[in-house]
């Protein structure tokens, strides 16, 4: 057949075709017209062959391939359903992720509780000690910010709710940035992640050692006990994720290191998801809860115990139910 | 003598001498796609860049006019444009940021599919390892050495970034009366006469000639006619319409 021919008799079809194309890629299309989108394609996609098969010009050639990507596209793309998806995830999924991965997620609390915790102990044994580790100058930021004769606190009574609003918003910036970089260094073969890790693990226990033994620890601990829960383990969560993608660089297993990487930035976006939600919970309760100068201390210290084992109950018990709310 | 384009099935593929890149469809067609350089892709982003810091800028001289709640709204839209522009606009908008859709590229999955959220968030929060240590240089690195430029990030969410298809204005076939080739031609000779035919209007008259006379001997006419010939043969492969 003359590539005319064959032209003016399909022509119609290819146009039709192409109007509905235009249509879904809006999103303004009703299912009814839809209904031979696959015949459709089909067809075109032999019409293409075809063209191919008979020297037809590229000037017809490349129109029908760019239809048929176009086409490809809309019929073999993946759509999830977000809403429907959060919530099953929030309240079954993301647990048992991080379940299923729990030796990552145990090397990461280790890396960063250990390194918190020792060093706080080094800190409050050794005071000198702070000094080789956190600059003068933040030393002094923080002694004031957590001076007890109140200087920051003290004023954070008459604090205004536009200013918890400022600090929801700077605790949102600061803190999930921190937690985006532990994760996306991991991909150097988890080295990243281990170095954010640890590094920040001694950056904050260094200062809680440190306000701990110069006894600010009145206002500090309170302070932080609440949304640290949150706040901490996100941190250590998205070590977790960020281990996964070095190590699946590191031991591929039977499949080549790309597909390795591939499958694993897949499962540990997930745990990225489940970070995001745990570092906006801590952002809100830093900024509305934890602020908060009025309860007396044993209230910090109770809730603050509870947020803690809320969180742990969720990571471990949420979603073991076979019939979990989905 | 008729040669197909097909190649038998135990035959290797030539690696094409560009750089597209073949997506195989379950319907077993190919479909190129041209990934995009690093050089274009550097523009790209540092268009982004720009708006970015444009739009920033201008909101954060209103938001000054709000004081506290101000500062508050200004620092949650400094975090969703430095960590979201990407991946919304990549996901909402057919994988192309406004830098992309400028210099006409665009984001999709390995297999030519759009780009989910899954994918773009982790190619986009693995901007921060390309950008390690300073200035993209991982990322330059890795894009530099990949046949499909992909830099790190691409390579962990298993996305590409190419051009977008520009759609094409068919040219006019010059007059000439069909005739049929003195000789069977095969597929690759019969298209590039078609090509011949129709690129001629981008072509110089001198250089028509002259890539017409290469053929003058096989077809047996004088130089001079062959361009005549060629459009002839071309008008013939075309058909009447």
């Amino acid at each position: 057949m003359k590539q005319s021919l064959f032209e003016s008799r399909h022509q119609a079809q290819w146009q039709q075709f192409e109007q509905l194309l235009d249509q879904l890629e809006r999103g303004r299309t009703r299912a009814e017209d839809c209904q031979s989108f696959v015949q459709d394609y089909r067809r075109l996609c032999q019409h293409l062959a075809l063209a191919q098969e008979r020297g037809y010009s590229s000037y017809l050639i490349d129109p029908l391939q760019q239809l048929v990507l176009r086409g490809h596209q809309q019929l073999y793309r993946q759509r999830t359903a977000i809403s429907a998806n959060v919530l099953a995830f929030m309240l079954a999924g993301f647990p048992r992720l991080v379940r299923q991965e729990w030796r990552l997620v145990l090397i990461a609390s280790l890396l960063f509780f250990g390194s918190l915790l020792g060093i706080g102990l080094l800190v409050y044994l050794y005071p000198e000690l702070v000094y080789s580790l956190v600059s003068q100058q933040q030393v002094a930021e923080m002694r004031s910010m957590y001076d007890p004769s109140g200087t920051r606190l003290g004023r954070v009574a008459e604090r205004a709710s536009s200013e918890d609003w400022v600090m929801f918003g700077y605790y949102i910036m600061h803190n999930i940035g921190i937690a985006f970089q532990t994760f996306a260094s991991g991909l150097l073969f988890g080295l990243g992640s281990v170095f954010f890790l640890f590094f920040n693990g001694l950056m904050i226990g260094a200062i809680a050692g440190h306000l701990t033994q110069i006894g600010f620890g009145q206002t500090f601990w309170p302070f932080v006990i609440g949304h640290g829960a949150f706040e901490l383990s996100a941190i250590a969560l998205s070590g977790a994720a960020g281990l996964k993608l070095g190590w699946a660089l590191i031991a591929p297993g039977r499949l080549r290191r790309g597909d390795a990487l591939l499958q694993a930035a897949r499962v540990s976006v997930q745990l990225i998801y489940g970070v995001i939600v745990f570092l906006l919970i801590a952002a809100f309760i830093e900024a509305y809860w934890s602020s908060m100068t009025w309860p007396a201390a044993w209230i910090k210290y109770s809730v603050g115990a509870g947020l803690w084992s809320l969180m742990l109950a969720y990571l471990t018990l949420a979603g073991r139910e076979s019939h979990a709310p989905e | 003598m008729l040669e197909t384009t097909a190649t038998p099935r135990n035959a290797s593929l030539h690696p094409p001498l560009d750089t597209r890149y073949q997506v195989e469809t379950p319907e077993g067609i190919d479909l190129p796609l041209r990934p995009a350089g690093l050089l274009v892709r550097t523009l790209a982003f540092s268009l982004d860049l720009g708006i970015r810091g444009l739009v920033l800028g201008l909101l954060f001289i209103v938001l000054g006019f709000f004081g506290e709640i101000g500062i508050g709204l200004g620092s949650i839209l400094l975090f969703l444009i430095s960590w979201w522009y990407m991946v919304l606009f990549e996901v909402l908008n057919q994988g192309r940021s406004p830098g992309k859709q400028l210099m006409g590229l665009r984001v999709v999955q390995d297999d030519g599919t759009p780009i989910g959220w899954s994918a773009s968030l982790t190619r986009n929060l693995l901007r921060f390892a390309d950008m390690l240590p300073f200035g993209y240089f991982l990322g330059a690195i890795s894009c530099l050495q990949h046949p499909t430029f992909k830099r790190l990030g691409d390579l962990a969410a298993g996305t590409l970034v190419i051009y977008r298809e520009q759609s094409l204005t068919r040219p006019q076939l010059p007059d000439a009366t069909p005739r049929l080739a003195p000789f069977a031609l095969s597929l690759n000779e019969q298209r590039a006469i078609l090509g011949f035919a129709e690129r001629q209007g981008q072509l110089s008259a001198e250089r028509t000639r002259e890539l017409a006379a290469i053929l003058a001997q096989p077809l047996h006419v004088p130089a001079a006619q062959a361009t005549a010939e060629l459009n002839g043969i071309a008008r013939g492969f075309l058909g009447s319409t």
